[in-house]
């Protein structure tokens, strides 16, 4: 029997974003050592990296984060088994102490979202904020450009 | 015994058949045959497991309880010789016979093994399996010389991995750069550079032609008469589709197992991935032997709906590596070099950083990215995909060049804006 879970998922909506680049602060803090934002830009090393990236053209702009694929080439693509799709949230996540750094999912990612750490030893990725209901980017995003909908989707039972 | 699905070789393309099959399949019988007496772990990770780095389960690609917890037999340690196509029975070596609905072939490579004289004396090893490094390993002792035979991916791994054991090691490549195959002159120099600095020796442009010494060796011989002390081989000219299995049936076979787009061999009910396989590369716009682990766990996810009775097409894939030794990072995929007039190429470097990509038709059919390698995924994807990049091919190697570089419809669809 297919088993189904609620999946948060950041909506982009590119109409509403002003490049601010709020998002990408909050991320990088959320996914720095202190959390906290000064200590977070001036003083950690390595420098927390931010999961999200923002991107422009002309008149519109927009975030990119990684979209939790439902048939994710970084995790079939990685060599050691440690990117894989979590079974409770199916989120894609990567095991960072079994993560080589070989950067094959990087350059599989079509969205070419996915970063190596401040160190260059292992990819780091958009993790949905695991601690926060909301997610900081979404949190933080002045106009509602990322928004969070809940998705219904068929959790994975066999990859890890 | 008798099982529905039949899989031999527990690797990349066995393990991705599997979890694929179990996706839509949860009862029928599944059983995975291994000559190998170890659950399934990375290949690319053996280097980690003889530089001391990781410990065999800190190698496996999947937790313990993989094989119980999909409801999988998995026969580990038993080799099977020989298949009866007609009766769908599997021939074990120890006399076992496992009789099958549905087959996958996903027996991957096995080393190339050159005419060179000697090869067959106490030292000299090949480097693809778990059980060459624990060789390898066993015979480690203080203040050793190594010979590397082959400068590519595997000859790279096996040198970066005995010289952070303190091993003396000194690679000979034949052509006249290592990784000649994945990379270009720019970024094979930039290797090379590499590898130098952090003190392993590089000869470009010779052979060996002999490993000599009386029972154990002594030293390597090159084509030009030079000698190089040694008292470790290592062979690594690279891998050939592992096609005993397969030989001497109606399976078809060209240089790999051939495979339709969906992973079908030429007969009915068998399929083949990965190493032993050659399976569709739109690069080429033909099939291609391309022994990289993406594709055969890509190959084998395809094979297990296809076994599982979920009719589905190969996503085209093409070669794709990416390399991560000595502190400098490259990926590339696809042409590294550019084949003819009918070609353009398009580099850029600053500093540390180096972008190139290869283009015919408006098709992207190749890409090197250096240094900075976040965005190489969007133009692998691009290239794949067989999306004309004509229009905005300006934008591909820039700093920002990310989706809102393509046309708007492109990144729509792909964000679902
Ligand atoms: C040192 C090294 C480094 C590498 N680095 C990279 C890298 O960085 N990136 C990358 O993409 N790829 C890399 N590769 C290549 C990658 O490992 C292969 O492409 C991949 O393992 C292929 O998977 P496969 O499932 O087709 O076959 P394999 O991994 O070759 O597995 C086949 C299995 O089948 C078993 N088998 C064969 N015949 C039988 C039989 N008759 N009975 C029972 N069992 C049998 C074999 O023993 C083996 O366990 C590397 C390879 C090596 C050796």
């Amino acid at each position: 029997m297919p088993v189904y879970t609620e999946m948060k998922k950041i909506q982009i909506n590119e109409d509403f974003c002003v490049n601010c680049g709020l998002c990408k602060v909050y991320c990088t803090v959320e996914h720095s050592q202190t959390k906290d934002i000064i200590k977070a830009f001036k003083r950690e090393n390595p420098a927390p990296v931010p999961r999200v990236r923002t991107e422009s053209n002309g008149d519109i702009s927009f975030a990119v984060l990684c979209q939790h694929c439902a048939e994710p080439w970084c995790v079939y693509s990685c060599l050691t088994g440690a990117m894989h799709k979590d079974l409770e949230s199916n989120a894609v996540v990567v095991d960072e102490d079994k993560c080589v750094g070989c950067w094959t999912c990087i350059i599989s990612c079509p969205y070419g979202i996915l970063t190596r750490d401040g160190d260059h030893r292992h990819v780091v990725k958009c993790d949905l904020c695991p601690d926060r209901e909301i997610p900081a980017c979404v949190d933080n995003c002045p106009n509602e450009a990322l928004t969070l909908v809940m998705d219904i989707e068929e959790v994975c039972q066999t990859v890890i | 015994m008798r099982t529905r699905y039949l899989i031999i070789g527990n690797s990349a393309g066995g393990i991705g058949a599997a979890e694929a099959i179990r996706e839509k399949d949860r009862k029928g019988s599944l059983t995975i045959v291994s000559d190998e007496a170890v659950p399934a772990y990375s290949k690319p990770l053996i280097s980690k497991y003889l530089s001391g780095e990781r410990t065999i389960e800190n190698i496996l690609y999947r937790p313990a309880e993989f094989y119980e917890r999909n409801n999988i037999t998995f026969l580990s340690g038993e080799k099977i010789t020989r298949l009866e196509i007609g009766s769908k029975t599997a021939h074990c070596e120890d006399g076992k016979l496992i009789q099958w609905e549905k087959l996958l072939l996903a027996t991957g490579g096995k080393p190339i093994i050159p005419g060179i004289k000697g090869l067959d004396k106490e030292g000299v090893f090949t480097f693809t399996s778990l059980g060459d490094v624990m060789a390898i390993n066993k015979s480690l002792t203080r203040g050793q010389k190594a010979v590397i035979i082959g400068g590519g991916l595997i000859g790279v791994s096996a040198s970066e991995a005995l010289f952070k054991r303190g091993v003396d090691v000194t690679v000979v490549e034949m052509k006249d750069r290592v990784l000649n195959t994945i990379l270009d002159e720019h970024t094979s120099f930039l290797a090379e550079k590499a590898f130098r600095k952090a003190g392993i020796k590089v000869i470009t442009g010779h052979t060996v032609v002999e490993v000599s010494g009386d029972d154990s060796i002594t030293e390597a011989i090159l084509d030009d008469g030079a000698t190089i002390p040694c008292d470790l081989v290592i062979v690594a000219i690279g891998v050939l589709p592992q096609l005993v299995l397969a030989s001497n049936t109606e399976i078809k076979i060209n240089r790999g197992v051939v495979v339709d787009r969906y992973m079908s061999t030429t007969c009915l009910n068998i399929y083949a991935c990965g190493d032993v396989s050659e399976s569709y590369d739109p690069v080429y716009d033909e099939n291609r032997v391309i022994p990289v682990w993406p594709n055969a766990y890509m190959g084998g996810r395809v094979a297990g709906f296809n076994m599982a009775g979920v009719r589905t097409e190969y996503p085209a894939s093409t070669s794709l590596n990416s390399l991560n030794y000595f502190g400098i990072d490259i990926v590339s995929a696809g042409l590294v070099t550019s084949p003819g007039e009918d070609y353009e190429v398009i580099t850029r470097q600053e500093n540390d950083m180096y972008k190139k990509v290869i283009l015919k038709n408006g098709l992207i059919s190749g890409l090197i990215f250096a240094g900075a390698i976040e965005q190489s995924g969007i133009l692998f994807d691009l290239m794949k995909n067989k999306v004309p990049v004509e229009e905005f091919k300006q934008a591909l190697l820039s700093d920002d060049f990310g989706l809102a570089s393509l046309p708007q419809k492109l990144w729509k669809e792909k964000l679902q804006t």
